[in-house]
């Protein structure tokens, strides 16, 4: 193991001596560097520092992070998701301002930290040859100190050992490394070695503890039950006797009398086929569309027993008693609303209702098909013209 | 490191003066035009002028305030700028006259039918014109009064160098700050929300305080930094010395910019009729330019021109910095107070023409040649304060 010299280090008693050190090796030094146990006002001018580049990773992050919020949110609120909230318009900017603030924020503050340590500290290069000196345990102490790197073009430890000493330094030394402490084929000043095994110990050892006591604390510590009024709430159970909701043992209550269903409207004719007759009008407009409705569900629900065109020839063979013709004069001469009714509430206690197959809607569609099909045989005069 | 503080007292730039009679004469005789043409809208924008006069003064006896307060090293090289600019407060009642003269023509609730109305008669324990008065008269007391209070202190130190005076500048200000707040508040939901007097906002104060500090502090920087840049000031104040001016000013541009959105966010949100149409009016017709402009040139431009750390120290970005600034505020008060001239007066959109110039070029005037008068027998640096070597010796 040889020790190669790293680098010349000085420690100066108070802020005002390192600032006039600093300016000092400034001019006539490259490479080094200043440590203070603490940030020493008007630094950055006497090392001849320029202005950090961190700044632009704040901007580039805080700018991202700008970005996606508001995009994230437009496309929930107005492609993904929306919603009317407040009677706002999908795409409220006000709405998303704070947000995208604390994104903005957030992402420029964490990019920036992370930046910061990977990228300007080169994390996770972690091992250097000022630690474990005395010069590093006196800077994060009480001393201030400045040390010229070796690699410096003008570099020459005994120049730079005698300026410090005309500087006043209250201390100088060399600062070594070991040959192995370096990666190969790189210089000295960038980078050593990133696995140091304390540092990885050290490293794997917190992971062990933190996760340890998180689980800890979240499973055992401070552990509360889940609450379980699901299970105990009074509910219905399927198969089960009687329920304990109510006192006569029903689960639910039998809707107040008169209660109509949503969407559906009571049919005031039943038994009442003249009455129907007389009073019901067809609300529906004879459209193609209509027409084809009515086909699709007369070839459905009636052909069965009138024919596919309304004949009377029944499929069913005899198994049921054969329906008379539709073509007849008295079935030409029903009122549309004599025929809904007949849909809707059968007819001799022959014909079953169909109402609980057919919408109201689909049911005037039938009228409007069966008239079609009246027609087609018994055409009408002005048909012909 | 430490030297001896090197002053000699000279006489700020006389063109100065100059300018400032000019614009004096010129803002003169467009207020008088503007009051024999239609007197109605020039009260409107008599208001307007006290506003911002108000801002200039109170500004700065605000940052005199809180540095005592705060014990504030960076600005005590600029106090003494701040002291005599504050002595604005001294002329500001002479622009409350107008308002007062013609108030039946600007504030609705001062007149006697107004009684009829079932919200204005619950507010009328507050809006009438007797206590309306006293409430003025309180404010502008507590404000000379405090004003001397801190020049006389601060000036006597010049001479006595005595530290006791700096601790009794410090329980003053702590007495200050309270009475600040409420009579600032006061005098904004008077002079400026009163004039639709249905509407209301709990934030009101706080933002006409954010526009406040920011001129006061534009007004400072100005003419700190060119004063200095004369050499007229201390000997060693440089960038650095400016950095805070611009931190501060980026603060406060920052906290205009969130007072403001808060108080639209919890209008706009709730949307209740009886606060949505106060924005509604700035909203219709070529308001609506005015109000998104406001947005630009009350935050987004001096945003970016104060973000970079560099601008911070720079005096050229930071004199930008500040005449936008000022001429944000102004801005922002023809926002508050001119919609409802409009609105009263049925006319469709924004107005502007010479009577809207007429009040700023009047105060900057005034202000400029009462900077004048008031410094003529006072240094420009507070050479007696223990904290000014401290504020020298300051680097980044
Ligand atoms: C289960 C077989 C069956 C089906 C399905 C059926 N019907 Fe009928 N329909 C009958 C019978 C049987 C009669 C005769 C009832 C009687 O004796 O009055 C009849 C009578 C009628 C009549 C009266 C004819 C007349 O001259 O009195 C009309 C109109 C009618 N059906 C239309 C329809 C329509 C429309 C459908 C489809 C929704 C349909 N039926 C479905 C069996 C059926």
């Amino acid at each position: 193991m040889s020790k190669n010299l790293f680098a010349v280090a000085g420690l100066f008693n108070t802020p005002d001596e390192i600032i006039k050190a600093s300016k000092a090796v400034n001019k006539q030094y490259k490479k080094f560097d200043v440590n203070t146990p603490y940030p020493v006002h008007g630094m950055d001018s006497a090392m001849g520092l320029k202005s950090s580049k961190l700044g632009y990773f704040a901007l580039a992050f805080g700018l991202t992070g700008m970005l996606i919020a508001l995009s994230l949110m437009t496309w929930v609120t107005t492609k993904e998701y929306p919603l009317v909230i407040g009677g706002k318009p999908f795409f409220s900017l006000p709405a998303f301002i704070p947000i995208t603030f604390e994104l903005t924020v957030l992402l420029a503050s964490i990019g920036t930290v992370l930046s910061m340590i990977f990228i300007f500290f080169k994390l996770p290069n972690n091992s250097h040859p000022i630690h474990d000196t005395n010069y590093m345990k006196s800077v994060s102490n009480d001393k201030y100190g400045i040390y010229v790197l070796a690699e410096d073009d003008n570099f020459d430890a005994e120049k730079v050992k005698a300026l410090f000493a005309s500087l006043g330094a209250a201390d100088i030394s060399e600062i070594l490394y070991n040959e192995d402490d370096l990666e190969e084929d790189v210089q000295v000043y960038q980078h050593f070695k990133i696995f140091d095994k304390k540092f990885v110990v050290g490293l794997l050892s917190i992971v062990v503890v933190v996760s340890g006591l998180a689980y800890y604390m979240l499973n055992k510590l401070f552990y509360m039950a889940p609450y379980n009024w699901m299970m105990t709430q009074s509910k219905v159970i399927p198969q089960a006797p009687v329920s304990d909701n109510f006192a006569d043992g029903f689960p639910m209550r039998n809707p107040v009398e008169g209660t109509v269903a949503k969407g559906f409207m009571p049919y005031e004719y039943k038994g009442k086929p003249e009455e129907a007759e007389k009073n019901l009008i067809n609300p529906s407009e004879v459209t193609p569309e209509n027409l084809a409705l009515g086909k699709i569900k007369f070839d459905i629900y009636c052909s069965p027993c009138h024919g596919y065109f309304g004949k009377g020839d029944s499929r069913l063979n005899g198994q049921f008693p054969n329906p008379p013709s539709l073509h007849s004069e008295k079935a030409r001469n029903f009122k549309d609303g004599r025929i809904f009714h007949i849909i809707t509430d059968g007819q001799n206690n022959v014909m079953p209702g169909y109402y609980k197959q057919l919408s109201r809607d689909d049911r005037w569609a039938v009228v409007n098909y069966v008239r079609v099909l009246q027609r087609s045989l018994n055409a009408k005069e002005e048909d012909l013209k | 490191m430490s030297s001896k503080i090197e002053y000699t007292k000279q006489p700020i730039p006389a063109n100065w003066t100059k300018i400032g009679m000019i614009l004096t004469v010129l803002g003169l005789a467009l207020v008088g035009a503007s009051f024999a043409m239609d007197s109605t809208r020039a009260t409107f924008n008599s208001i307007l002028g006290m506003m911002f006069i108000i801002s200039i003064g109170l500004g700065a006896l605000f940052t005199i305030g809180i540095e005592y307060l705060a014990g504030a090293v960076w600005s005590t090289p600029y106090r003494r700028v701040a002291e005599i600019l504050a002595s604005v407060v001294l002329i500001v009642p002479i622009f409350a006259i107008p308002g007062l003269i013609k108030m039946h023509d600007v504030f609705h609730w001062s007149h006697a039918e107004a009684l009829q109305d079932a919200i204005l008669k619950n507010k009328s324990a507050y809006l009438n014109t007797t206590f309306f008065i006293v409430r003025m008269v309180a404010v502008f007391i507590i404000w000379i009064v405090f004003y001397f209070i801190f020049t006389k202190n601060s000036e006597k130190q010049d001479i006595t160098k005595d530290q006791k005076l700096t601790k009794r500048n410090i329980k003053f200000s702590a007495l200050f700050m309270p009475l600040f707040a409420i009579s600032l508040t006061i005098m904004a939901v008077d002079w400026m929300m009163s004039l639709e007097p249905h509407w209301f906002s709990t934030i009101y104060g706080v933002y006409y305080f954010a526009g406040t500090f920011l001129t006061g502090l534009s007004f400072i920087t100005i003419i700190a930094i060119s004063l200095n840049e004369r050499g007229l000031l201390v000997k060693g104040l440089g960038e650095d010395h400016y950095y805070s001016l611009g931190a501060m000013m980026f603060a406060f541009v920052n906290f205009w910019a969130y007072i403001a959105f808060s108080q639209y966010l919890l209008i706009w949100y709730a949307n209740l009729p009886e606060e949505t149409y106060w924005f509604i009016n700035r909203y219709e017709g070529s308001w609506a330019y005015v109000s998104y402009g406001l947005v630009f040139v009350h935050f987004v431009i001096p945003y970016i021109i104060l973000l970079p750390q560099p601008a911070k120290k720079d005096p050229k970005r930071l004199k930008l910095a500040a005449f936008i600034l000022i001429f944000a505020h102004i801005y922002d008060l023809y926002w508050l107070i001119m919609p409802t001239y409009t609105k009263q007066h049925g006319i469709e959109g924004m107005v502007f023409s010479f009577y809207e110039i007429a009040f700023p070029v009047l105060i900057i005037g005034v202000v400029m040649v009462w900077f004048g008068i008031m410094s003529k027998n006072k240094n420009l640096v507070p050479i007696g304060d223990p904290k000014l070597q401290q504020a020298i010796d300051f680097h980044l």
